[in-house]
C-alpha cells in the first residue's frame, strides 16, 4: 500500500464515518434542512450517471465511439433496458456483460 | 398485574435480540454478496494494493462509494476528488443517522459510534423496523449490533474472496471486468429515472460530465454531479407538491 492509496483511504475513512456518527453525536442540536433532504434525492442518479456516460460513449478516454460497434455502449444498454423492466439488478448486470463479450468477439 | 412487574421476555434478551438481527440480515448479505466479490476482483485491475483492498472494506465499509473509488483510482483522479465523492455519495447515511436518533439516544457514545461507523442502507433498513416495533425490548441495539456485524464479516469475507479469485486468475483482469461497474451503475440508474426532475438530473450530469471530462483530477465528475443535482432541483420547482419518484 502506498501513501496515495492510504491517504485516499483514510480520507473516505474519514467523510463516511463523519458523516454516519453526525446526527449520533449532535443529537438534537441540528436539523436536516429540507431542501438537503431534496438535493440528495438527485445525488446518486447524478454521480453515477457522471461516472458511466464518459465511460460508455468514450471507452478508451479520448475518441468518441457513437457507433454499433462500442462494445461498452452495446453492454450498457443492454443493461439499462434490463433494469427499465424491473428485471432484478444482477440480472441487469449479467446481461449487459454478456452482451459486452458477445460484442468485443464480434465487432471488434 | 402492573406493567412494571412483569419478568424480563426472554425474546428480548441480548443474545437473541443479537442472533435476529443477524437472521433478518442474511437477505441483505446475500444481495450484498455478489457486490463484495465484483469490488475484490475488480480491485487489482483498479490499481489497488492487496492491502488497500482490505482495508477499503475494513475501515471504509461503504460499498457504493468503494465502487466509485475504484473507478476514480483507476482514472488517476486527485485524493480530494475521491474523497469529496465519497462523503457526497454517503451523505444519504446522515439521513439514517437523523431517523435513529430517537433510538440510540439513551446509549453511549462508544456504542454509538460503533453503531454509526456499520451503519449501512442494508442494516439501516432492518434495523428501522425493529426499532419500531411496538414492543418495548430495551435491548433493541443489540438487533442492530447483530445486523452490523452481519454485515460487515459478510462484506470482508465476499472482498477477500473476490480478491483471491482476481489474483489466482489474473487472465480474469483482461476479459474487461471493469465493464461490470458500467452494468452496475447503469443498472441503478435506469429505474430511478421515473420522473421528469430524475432524468434531467441524470442527463445534465451525462452532459456536463462529458464536456469537463479533461479537467484534471476528475473534477469535472464534482462539476458533473452538482449540475446535475442542481438540474434536478430546478425541475423539481418550488417546495410543494413533488412528482412520484
Amino acid at each position: 500500500m502506498n501513501t496515495r492509496e492510504l491517504l485516499v483511504i483514510l480520507g473516505m475513512t474519514a467523510v463516511t464515518f463523519g458523516v454516519r456518527y453526525s446526527f449520533f453525536v449532535l443529537g438534537d442540536r441540528v436539523a436536516f434542512p429540507d431542501w438537503m433532504r431534496r438535493a440528495l434525492h438527485y445525488v446518486p442518479v447524478a454521480v453515477l450517471t457522471a461516472i458511466v456516460a464518459p465511460m460508455v460513449l468514450l471507452p478508451d478516454g479520448t475518441h468518441w465511439q457513437l457507433n454499433w460497434r462500442n462494445a461498452w455502449l452495446a453492454g450498457a444498454l443492454t443493461s439499462g433496458l434490463m433494469a427499465w423492466r424491473r428485471l432484478h439488478l444482477l440480472a441487469a448486470i449479467g446481461g449487459g456483460m454478456a452482451i459486452y463479450f458477445v460484442w468485443r468477439v464480434l465487432a471488434t | 398485574m402492573p406493567e412494571l412487574a412483569a419478568p424480563p421476555d426472554p425474546r428480548h434478551s441480548r443474545s437473541s435480540e443479537f442472533w435476529s438481527g443477524v437472521l433478518d440480515t442474511l437477505p441483505m448479505m446475500l444481495g450484498a454478496a455478489p457486490f463484495g466479490l465484483i469490488f475484490g476482483t475488480l480491485a487489482a485491475p483498479s490499481g489497488l494494493s492487496n492491502g488497500g483492498t482490505l482495508a477499503m472494506s475494513l475501515i471504509v465499509f461503504a460499498g457504493s462509494s468503494q465502487f466509485i473509488a475504484l473507478s476514480l483510482l483507476a482514472g488517476k483522479a486527485s485524493l480530494l476528488v475521491i474523497v469529496l465523492t465519497t462523503f457526497i455519495v454517503n451523505l444519504r447515511h446522515a439521513l439514517y443517522s437523523a431517523s435513529l436518533l430517537p433510538f440510540v439516544a439513551d446509549l453511549s457514545q462508544g456504542w454509538r459510534a460503533l453503531l454509526a461507523f456499520w451503519l449501512t442502507d442494508e442494516t439501516f433498513a432492518v434495523v428501522q423496523l425493529r426499532y419500531g416495533a411496538d414492543d418495548t425490548s430495551p435491548n433493541k441495539h443489540w438487533f442492530q449490533l447483530g445486523s452490523s456485524l452481519a454485515m460487515y464479516t459478510n462484506w470482508f469475507a465476499w472482498t477477500l474472496m473476490g480478491m483471491l479469485l482476481g489474483r489466482t486468475m489474473p487472465q480474469l483482469q483482461h476479459l474487461g471486468l471493469e465493464f461490470a461497474m458500467a452494468a452496475t451503475f447503469t443498472g441503478i440508474v435506469v429505474p430511478l429515472l421515473r420522473s421528469r426532475p430524475m432524468v434531467a438530473a441524470a442527463l445534465v450530469a451525462a452532459g456536463v460530465a462529458l464536456l469537463c471530462r479533461d479537467l484534471p483530477y476528475k473534477l469535472g465528475l464534482m462539476l458533473a454531479a452538482c449540475a446535475g443535482v442542481g438540474a434536478g432541483m430546478a425541475l423539481e420547482g418550488r417546495p410543494g407538491p413533488k412528482e412520484a419518484p
